[in-house]
């Protein structure tokens, strides 16, 4: 099957250029700049929450992207969990413990040079990594689509085994520490009368563990 | 041409059923609270069976004062009940009603996870509106919001994912497809888990503990007047259709009725999807609010491990049939 799609997006190639761009690639890029922005916005606004329903359109962003690669399936599991579990989840942090209206003078840190560097650092491995593994890699968008529930299950459970066992290893692994955690916190409290807050961020791995 | 014509037409209906039976609802939950508990109110207005209440809230709605509290975050807190809404109108367009390839809104190939991911965001506007009414009431009730989707889209997703299982496939109308009558039986225990916690997400009694009127008034929408507070409830009156249509098409069989599936494949599904209706509605008037800690332990404790048995039987009899 790979061997067919191989062939298929090499045939692609072939017919495309980058100076004649199709109405679908100006609408990948129109979007990638809005999510762009979403996710500068969301580093560099000083409203706590503000930052966080800019996350929201950032996510949503990418998820239209994997939409206009036919990724359907990804799409919507990345509009489920990281728009419908993660955001809320820092929401219900955020609420939780400040979520002041207006400017958090203190929403801001020394470390920005550093993490400024690491962002940078990281985004010129991930660009120059993806763009060497598909330079000539072409999705045909008038055939069969190449991301389909049956096409990403068939890739996950034949090529990618070992790496998605290994990630829900980590996953479970960040599940036990997180509970083990929110016990030590309160050892005297850890009967029935605890609250339901100590529990929640154990959530957050768990629904992706049965999300998956 | 033709094809435009045949989408905008297709998304006309989706949004004319959008409209229209999230209000047939309101005025069925009237009539049927009224009767229930002898209420005189709303079998007044209008003469014959109180027919004209829903008109006289309507107006009511609209001729009051659309206020924004001055401490509030303008912004988000205008923005909120759209971000509630709207998300309802994208579901109903996945929703499949007949057998023929006309009854669906769009056919998507991933549909389970696209209605429960759509739904989820749904939530996002309640967030928004309990954080940006600067009121404490407010906050209490998003945060209560959050804490119950979370407890709450886990066992939904694993009952709609026992179905997917046995279905092998996770599109609607492809559920549908492979549906038999024996099917049902088999899912109950994921049916019963998938319509509660649906309910839970829609925070209809009796999980309404994040908008509970009688302890923090209403939570989120306490600062809410006029059109925004009923865009809030008519979200909630869409979330019902959407949550009774989607068990029906996950674990009623939708269109599958004891005769007349080929023609008359939709009033199936719309009867099972009203009678679902009627029992929210139902449960509404019987039961009282669950208290927080008990909502929790509802869902972690006894919907999360009847979701996963579920999903073990599904398997079993899956791997035994084949």
């Amino acid at each position: 099957m790979s061997l067919t799609a191989a062939t298929a997006t090499v045939a692609a190639a072939d017919s495309h250029g980058f100076l004649s761009p199709t109405g679908v690639e100006i609408a990948f890029l129109l979007v990638g700049l809005v999510t762009l922005g979403a996710a500068l916005v969301t580093v560099t606004t000083r409203q706590l929450v503000h930052a966080a329903l800019w996350l929201v359109v950032a996510l949503g962003g990418l998820a239209v992207e994997y939409l206009l690669l036919t990724a359907e399936f990804i799409a919507w599991v990345q509009v489920l969990i990281y728009v419908g579990s993660v955001v809320v989840l820092l929401l219900f942090g955020l609420m939780l413990t400040r979520a002041p209206i207006g400017r958090s003078p203190d929403a801001d840190s020394g470390n920005r040079w550093a993490a400024l560097t690491v962002a940078v650092a990281a985004a010129v491995a991930l660009v120059w990594v993806v763009v060497d593994a598909f330079r000539t890699t072409w999705i045909d968008l008038d055939g069969p689509a190449a991301g389909t529930t049956r096409v990403t299950g068939a890739s996950l459970f034949r090529y990618w085994v070992l790496p998605f066992e290994a990630l829900s290893v980590l996953l479970l692994a960040a599940l036990v520490g997180a509970i083990v955690l929110s016990r030590k916190a309160t050892p005297d409290a850890a009967g029935p009368g605890r609250t339901t807050a100590a529990d929640l961020p154990a959530a957050g791995p768990g629904e992706k563990e049965g999300a998956r | 041409m033709n094809d435009a014509l045949d989408v905008a037409l297709r998304l006309l209906v989706v949004f004319v059923v959008f409209l229209t039976f999230p209000l047939i609802i309101g005025q069925t939950e009237h009539k049927v609270m009224a009767h229930m508990q002898g209420r005189l109110g709303p079998m007044y207005a209008g003469g014959f069976h109180g027919w004209a209440q829903l008109i006289a809230d309507g107006v009511k709605f609209a001729q009051k004062e659309d206020v924004v509290p001055a401490g509030a975050d303008r912004r988000v807190f205008q923005l909120a009940p759209a971000v509630a809404l709207l998300p309802y109108l994208l579901v109903l367009l996945a929703i499949p009603i007949g057998p023929s390839a006309g009854a669906v809104g769009q056919v998507l190939d991933a549909g389970v996870f696209f209605v429960l991911a759509v739904m989820g965001v749904g939530v996002l506007g309640s967030l928004m509106a309990g954080w940006a009414s600067a009121n404490k009431f407010s906050l209490l009730g998003g945060l209560r919001t959050a804490a119950q989707l979370l407890a709450y889209e886990l066992p939904m997703l694993l009952a709609a994912a026992s179905v997917a299982m046995a279905a092998g496939t996770v599109s609607l109308p492809g559920i549908l497809h492979g549906f038999h009558w024996w099917w049902v039986p088999w899912q109950l225990v994921g049916a019963v888990v998938f319509f509660v916690a649906g309910l839970a997400e829609l925070q209809r009694p009796p999980f309404d503990m994040p908008v509970a009127d009688s302890e923090i008034i209403f939570g989120a929408y306490t600062e809410y007047t006029g059109l925004r507070f009923a865009l809030f409830l008519l979200a909630e009156y869409a979330g019902i259709v959407v949550l009774c249509g989607l068990t029906t098409v996950l674990f009623l069989g939708g269109w599958h009725g004891p005769w007349g599936t080929d023609g008359l494949g939709w009033l199936w599904t719309l009867l099972k999807t009203a009678i679902l209706a009627f029992v929210v509605i139902w449960l509404r008037v019987t039961y009282p609010r669950l208290r927080e800690d008990q909502l929790q332990k509802l869902s972690w404790t006894l919907l999360v491990p009847l979701s996963l048995a579920q999903i073990a039987l599904t398997g079993i009899v899956k791997v035994v049939i084949q």
